[in-house]
């Protein structure tokens, strides 16, 4: 029956859009823009102080140790969380035929989103954290962040309460267990006791609160950067690609199994701690188990486009979602590889992991959120890109900086993981100065930079674009989705 | 497009569109139920261990010093943990280069844990004790002075900032109501302690002709770099009988 009710047909067919809110959705889509170029260039300016120390600049406020979470938050919480509430406010209305619940709640929950990102913006490069990776900001901010999720999940449960179809579409299962599980973990991580306005200690000591904190961190990268954003794919991809998503019964196993499977993976941060074995262990094969969902909803994706691959060549949208899905299946691989606990051994603090990161979190979640901000700006606005070459070109630079940002930090991680633990024939360490190593990584890291430099490169001409479709006087209505005609 | 899934059908989609798909509210309580198991399973028996296997208490480890808070309170606020992780792992070339790897019971005070994820620049588990104080304030002051080499950013407002001993005070408040065993709290209490402390730093400090006062906030983080895992270093090493 209507399992392609949410699909691109039916909708397109449709015609007729019931009184949707779309100013929340150009709310969410600007500050996305803006937070991304913030959150990119402050991580191309710690790349540069990496390969460059004097970068520093010798200020408190300037310090890597203090912009390394500004940019991590900002990517994350600014950028990625603001992508996601894009997509979010403009698909659940489309999926369920309905405005959202609450307009004043929808803004309540913009305004409170940038009201945190910009009292973390403030306050990080201060020094006032709780150091926690992804949960720095400080406890005054975290209730905050409390009560806007709170707001955001009644207006999304809401919505889904006074919806007009029947079945929830697989996009919104996605978006329900990113409600729900950002909710417990947040809640969970941050329980501390306030010692002054700026400062608390977590109820939490030692190995239990490293737990604690994985379990957070590593579910915020599954539940804040994939979950959500597999929502997205599987709105998005088959409306650029204007075919349904290649089975049902497969995201159906995808959904359940990647959510049991994700919360268990960790204690793979914490492998050769002191931690119990046993708990080491059971996030060790969570881990590895995790790839078969991770490429269910890979192959999923991928065979969607079954009958459309010769659209990929031309189509820059589908090339940012065919290049953002691969990605997503090279990094669910090299991650449950990683909490192999012999090559964590090797992995683990080194560069290798920095370049695990952005293969996921440029390449995934980057690429996707590319993808669907192209797709979104003709379709909202209804006009054609100011500059539609410029889009594939951003493609190109984009594709190309992360793999040579991947590509170095992979050299740089695997070299210094063995020439720290390298072993003369006496036995005794081979490079026993730590700097040593250090100084060898420099080529690597400048290409890092260069790498990174490209990302952002790219998504200065996509902002540019973006304003100049929106704002310019040469804009002319289309007549639907551009994309999809074919 | 391979599926053919309607409410009315007989396979397992069928089903899970009927039972689920439908009920937004049934769906959204499987997904909790769904996701509570892997961390009810891994980190609830931790608590109960703390307290019945006592699997990380060790009496051989003391709470950090009121200076040493302060300390660690600039180690956090400067991000320290970013580059500098405090986790030696049972590996020859670990042990090697930082000596004993890290016990459980070592973190027990540590709150919030400092593990790092990111060897920017060495592990600092045993950093204790390892070089002078002078080191670390030269170091501060010019990391390239103490390592060629290094990376590190300069520190100099270390130098001159002070800490406050109000400040201090409510921190160790709160460490005590979260379960640190502390024996005074008050503000004159801690006032002196972090004055006797900071005064043998200072005295060591100006055997190498460096001036320095008890409340800088070089001094109190080099309390703490001078404290971290010296009591493991000296616990492990009675432990094992002067050595193998």
């Amino acid at each position: 029956m209507e399992q392609t009710a949410p699909g691109p047909v039916a909708a397109a067919a449709a015609g007729v859009e019931p009184d949707y809110d779309m100013d929340i959705v150009k709310m969410f889509f600007t500050a996305t823009v803006v937070w991304g170029l913030v959150g990119m260039l402050v991580g191309v300016i710690i790349a540069l102080q990496l390969a460059w120390w004097p970068a520093n600049l010798d200020l408190p406020w300037t310090t890597f140790g203090r912009l390394r979470p500004l940019h991590t938050n900002a990517v994350v919480f600014a950028f990625g969380g603001n992508v996601v509430f894009t997509g979010i406010y403009h698909s659940t209305q489309r999926l369920l035929k309905t405005r959202m619940f609450s307009d004043v709640l929808s803004r309540i929950h913009f305004w409170g989103w940038q009201a945190v990102i910009v009292l973390a913006a403030v306050t990080l490069p201060l020094g006032m954290t709780q150091s926690k990776e992804y949960a720095e900001l400080i406890w005054p901010i975290d209730v905050l962040i409390t009560l806007v999720w709170v707001v955001f999940a009644v207006n999304f449960f809401g919505t889904l309460a006074i919806r007009r179809v029947k079945h929830l579409y697989v996009a919104l299962w996605f978006y329900m267990s990113f409600v729900i599980v950002i909710a417990v973990l947040h809640i969970v991580n941050s329980l501390a006791i306030p010692a002054t306005l700026f400062r608390s200690y977590p109820i939490y000591a030692g190995l239990t609160d490293a737990l604690v904190q994985w379990w957070y961190g590593h579910n915020a990268v599954g539940f804040f950067l994939t979950t959500p954003f597999l929502g997205l794919m599987y709105y998005y991809l088959p409306r650029a690609a204007g075919r349904p998503v290649y089975s049902y019964r497969l995201s159906i196993i995808h959904f359940w199994a990647l959510v049991f499977l994700y919360i268990w993976a960790g204690p793979h941060h914490l492998l050769f701690s002191a931690l119990p074995d046993w708990v080491q262990t059971l996030g060790m094969v969570f881990s590895i188990m995790l790839l078969a969902p991770s490429w269910g909803g890979m192959l999923n994706g991928l065979l969607t486009l079954k009958g459309s691959w010769d659209r990929v060549r031309t189509d820059p949208i589908l090339k940012f979602m065919v290049v953002a899905v691969s990605f997503y299946g090279m990094s669910t691989f090299e991650g449950p590889m990683m909490s192999i606990r012999s090559v964590n051994g090797l992995a683990h603090f080194t560069n290798w992991v920095i370049g695990h990161v952005h293969s996921g979190a440029l390449g995934w979640v980057g690429m996707i959120s590319f993808g669907m901000l192209y797709w979104m700006v003709p379709n909202i606005w209804k006009r054609e890109l100011a500059h539609p070459t410029w889009a594939t070109h951003h493609f190109w630079l984009a594709t190309i900086g992360i793999v040579l940002y991947t590509v170095s930090m992979w050299a740089a991680g695997l070299m210094e993981g063995l020439q720290w633990r390298a072993l003369n024939d006496a036995g005794q360490l081979a490079n026993p100065f730590f700097v040593d190593i250090t100084g060898r990584l420099s080529p690597f890291l400048w290409l890092r930079l260069l790498g990174g430099t490209m990302f952002l490169v790219g998504t200065i001409m996509m902002a540019v674009n973006f304003w100049q479709t929106i704002r310019g006087p040469e804009a002319k209505v289309v007549a639907a989705t551009p994309v999809a005609a074919d | 497009m391979d599926d053919k899934h309607s409410e009315s059908g007989k396979g397992w989609g069928a089903l899970h569109r009927r039972l689920l798909e439908g009920k937004s509210a049934l769906f959204a309580i499987g997904t909790t139920v769904v996701i509570s198991i892997g961390g009810l399973v891994e980190i609830v028996p931790l608590f109960n261990a703390s307290s019945s296997l006592t699997w990380e208490r060790g009496t051989w480890v003391t709470p950090y010093t009121p200076l040493e808070v302060a300390g660690r309170d600039i180690y956090i606020r400067e991000g320290c943990m970013v580059c500098h992780s405090q986790m030696i792992r049972p590996m020859r070339a670990e042990m090697l280069r930082y000596g004993e790897w890290s016990r459980a019971a070592e973190y027990q005070y540590d709150r919030p844990f400092l593990l790092g994820s990111r060897r920017t620049g060495p592990d600092l588990q045993r950093e204790g004790g390892a070089r002078p104080d002078a080191w670390h304030y030269e170091h501060m002051k010019d990391p390239r002075s103490m390592s060629p080499g290094s990376i590190m950013p300069t520190y100099p407002w270390l130098l001159r900032a002070k800490i406050d001993p109000a400040d201090v005070t409510a921190s160790v408040v709160a460490l005590a109501r979260v379960g640190t065993p502390y024996a005074a709290t008050d503000e004159a209490a801690v006032t002196a302690a972090l004055e006797e402390q900071g005064a043998q730093i200072v005295a060591n400090l100006s055997s190498t002709g460096v001036t320095a006062a008890w409340d800088d906030e070089i001094v109190a983080l080099t309390a703490y770099l001078q404290r971290l895992g010296k009591d493991g270093k000296t616990h492990l090493a009675a432990q094992q009988g002067g050595g193998r």
